[in-house]
């Protein structure tokens, strides 16, 4: 939903960062109000993960030059902690499996920190387990999967869809998805799209990162973006995905190429 | 490198000398038993770092140790026992039985009994003349020795706390065929102490063991001990051992399968910070066919802790078809800590499947980010995986012993 009065909830503005010696953004250009949904699309190594991680603090990635803004706030002077607290989610491509941590503590401590930023008490045992029963009908999770290490021995969609269970018990203002359905088939793809549905609203955002038209056939996006070479080529409506689907991104190397030359 | 360390040989033999000399003339049940230790120790040299068994893991400390009578310990906070469960408080020194009911099932062994079994175990697995296992036969006064019938099926938990000096435990175990004992073990140090300890176990036919060793020490203590058992075919033994905050620990898990066709279980945790050194060395040897072995070896070390682990399985032609699997997985937590972990297979027989594995690795970044992601502090992340890391171990711990909440004592001791 665009409105063009809405507050800014995500500024980012000439981003560069590189991990060890690699530059992978090279000025990414952005701007998210709240009630949008952004789509960013690209080859392989264009920089659409990395920006994810740079967002959420990954410490392997090193930010250059630019700023991220959340809220008027520096987001880049936050720990990756401070920005989930506050509001920033990152849902994986790859959610790591961590044995031994039980999935049901790991919610609550994780529930317990963001409701503490905003000043609502902690939840105990008993009130976060009626809580969590209420979310996992979003992504209708079996509560089993409450009881077991967090993502051990998942599939590919039940990993997905415990990440859009977090998202719904953190209830973020700005939630990055990345790739959230690669590896998902059909069911899957459109439950975890219902819960983004679902948790999409006029006060949040959502930052889709993906390959295919599939995922945009059950989100829709406000907005396009096309990544290459660690920017953003250009933008559009929900229409330039289609285009990409048909055209393919040879076009983005003729751009590309027509954008050295300027330069050079 | 610790303080400990840099205690010259001569003084050690100082301190075992000065020991032996002060000690009583054997006497009680295990007059025969103490001289033979005794005989041993003042025979055979202390084990130094030349030899290979011992190249990690100085001994200095216990010249530091009084080893005078151990002071009556600190009562215990403990929960109470669940029911059906029998609690023994063990000592070394009295007899834990006095006064009390045994549970169906659990008898104590009559004197001719032990004169037959004691040490049977331990020479069957090849530690009756370790160095450790003789200070144990120089200083125990008792033996706890305990048969499970046939088909009985048994929980006990012995308890074991020092304040200071040396604890010198012995425990005899015979299981009948299909016995089944549930064994919790609380060694506990209160004091500056040297805590021997020495179990034996037979397990005849069909039974099965499941064995829990929780062991917190301090910096100043030590423990020294051998846990033996022999297995005849059919019998499952899980021996899970924990062990933090010692000074100085050496922990020997040894089994054999006498004629193969058993299942071995061996689990273990070692933690280490400060300038500790935990040591284990396990052994398993299949004599038969068939038997199987899955053991995971875990430490945590921490400042400059040292950790060793030495995984001993011997497969030799009789075994074929064994099924052997050995991990050790450590978790380094400062750069100034150190591991050394090496398995030591021994296999003749061509028929088999004998895994191993070892790992060395810090906190994962991934897995420190992915809950950091979650709003979780870079602390609290780190002691989640920590904790985690543990629980792997933990929770194959008997029941009773899990019981003891060992994990929070695990991460108290170590900090």
């Amino acid at each position: 939903m665009i409105r063009p009065d809405a507050p800014v909830l995500l500024e980012i503005r000439d981003l560069h960062a590189r991990v060890e010696d690699k530059a992978i953004l090279k000025g990414v250009n952005l701007t998210i109000r709240a009630g949008e949904i952004h789509a960013v699309m690209g080859r392989n190594g264009s920089g659409k993960s990395t920006l994810s991680k740079v967002l959420a603090g990954h410490p392997a990635y090193t930010v250059t030059s630019g700023s991220v803004h959340y809220r008027g706030e520096n987001l880049l002077d936050l720990d990756p902690e401070q920005r989930a607290r506050i509001g920033v989610f990152l849902g994986f491509q790859y959610p790591v499996e961590i044995p031994g941590v039980s999935n049901l503590e790991f919610l609550r401590v994780a529930t317990n920190a963001r409701r503490m930023e905003q000043g609502h008490e902690e939840l105990d045992t008993f009130a976060f387990e009626d809580l969590v029963r209420e979310r996992l009908k979003v992504v209708q999770m079996d509560p089993a999967f409450l009881d077991r290490s967090v993502n051990e021995g998942f599939s590919g969609g039940e990993k997905k869809r415990n990440e859009i269970l977090q998202m719904a018990l953190l209830e973020p203002l700005v939630a990055i998805l990345d790739e959230t359905d690669s590896g998902l088939d059909i069911d899957a793809l459109r439950i975890v799209a219902g819960g983004v549905n679902q948790l999409a609203n006029a006060d949040n955002a959502t930052l889709l990162i993906t390959h295919y038209q599939r995922l945009l056939d059950a989100i829709t996006p406000d907005y396009v973006h096309v990544m290459a070479a660690g920017r953003i080529l250009r933008t559009g409506g929900k229409e330039l995905a289609l285009e990409l689907e048909q055209r393919g991104y040879d076009w983005v190397d003729q751009e590309l190429a027509a954008l050295a030359a300027e330069v050079g | 490198m610790s303080a400990s360390l840099a205690v010259p040989t001569s003084s050690k033999a100082a301190w075992l000398e000065s020991w032996l000399t002060g000690l009583p003339a054997p006497n009680g049940e295990l007059q025969q038993v103490q001289q033979r230790g005794r005989d041993a120790l003042a025979r055979v040299p202390m084990p130094s770092s030349r030899q290979e068994d011992w190249r990690f893991t100085d001994l200095g400390l216990l010249s530091s140790i009084p080893l005078a009578q151990p002071a009556a310990p600190a009562p215990l906070t403990l929960p109470a026992a669940a029911a059906g469960v029998c609690r023994l408080e063990w000592h070394g020194t009295t007899d834990p039985l006095a006064g009390q009911s045994l549970p169906a099932g659990l008898q104590a062994l009559s004197a001719a009994e032990v004169a037959q079994g004691l040490g049977h175990t331990l020479a069957a697995v090849g530690c009756e003349q370790h160095w450790p296992v003789e200070l144990n036969h120089a200083a125990a006064e008792r033996v706890l020795a305990l048969r499970v019938s046939s088909r009985s099926q048994v929980s006990l938990e012995l308890i074991s706390a020092a304040a200071q000096g040396l604890q010198a435990l012995r425990l005899l175990l015979l299981l009948e065929e299909k016995a089944q004992l549930d064994l919790s073990q609380l060694v506990d140090a209160q004091g500056s102490g040297l805590h021997s300890l020495v179990v034996e176990a037979h397990l005849a036919r069909g039974a099965r063991l499941q064995h829990g060793l929780v062991a917190l020490g301090r910096s100043d203590a030590a423990l020294l001990a051998h846990v033996a058992l022999e297995q005849e075919p059919e019998s499952e033994a899980k021996l899970c051992s924990v062990s933090a905050g010692w000074g100085l620990s050496r922990l020997e898990p040894r089994a054999v399968q006498v004629d193969g066709e058993a299942n071995t279980v061996v689990r273990g945790l070692q933690v280490v910070s400060g300038q500790q050194i935990a040591d284990t060395h396990s052994f398993v040897e299949f004599k038969g066919p068939e038997g199987q072995l899955d053991q995971l070896h875990k430490a945590v070390a921490a400042g400059q802790g040292r950790s060793v682990f030495n995984g001993a399985v011997r497969v030799p032609r009789a075994a074929q078809r064994t099924n052997a699997a050995q991990l050790s997985r450590s978790l380094l937590l400062s750069d100034r800590a150190r591991i050394d972990t090496k398995p030591e297979l021994e296999i003749v027989a061509d028929d088999v499947k004998c895994a191993h594995g070892a790992t060395v690795s810090s906190l994962q970044t991934d897995e420190l980010f992915y809950l950091q992601s979650r709003g979780i502090d870079a602390d609290q992340a780190a002691g989640l995986l920590q904790r985690a890391f543990c629980e792997e171990v933990l929770r194959d711990l008997p029941a009773a012993a899990r019981a003891w909440c060992p994990l929070e004592r695990l991460l108290e001791v170590q900090a």
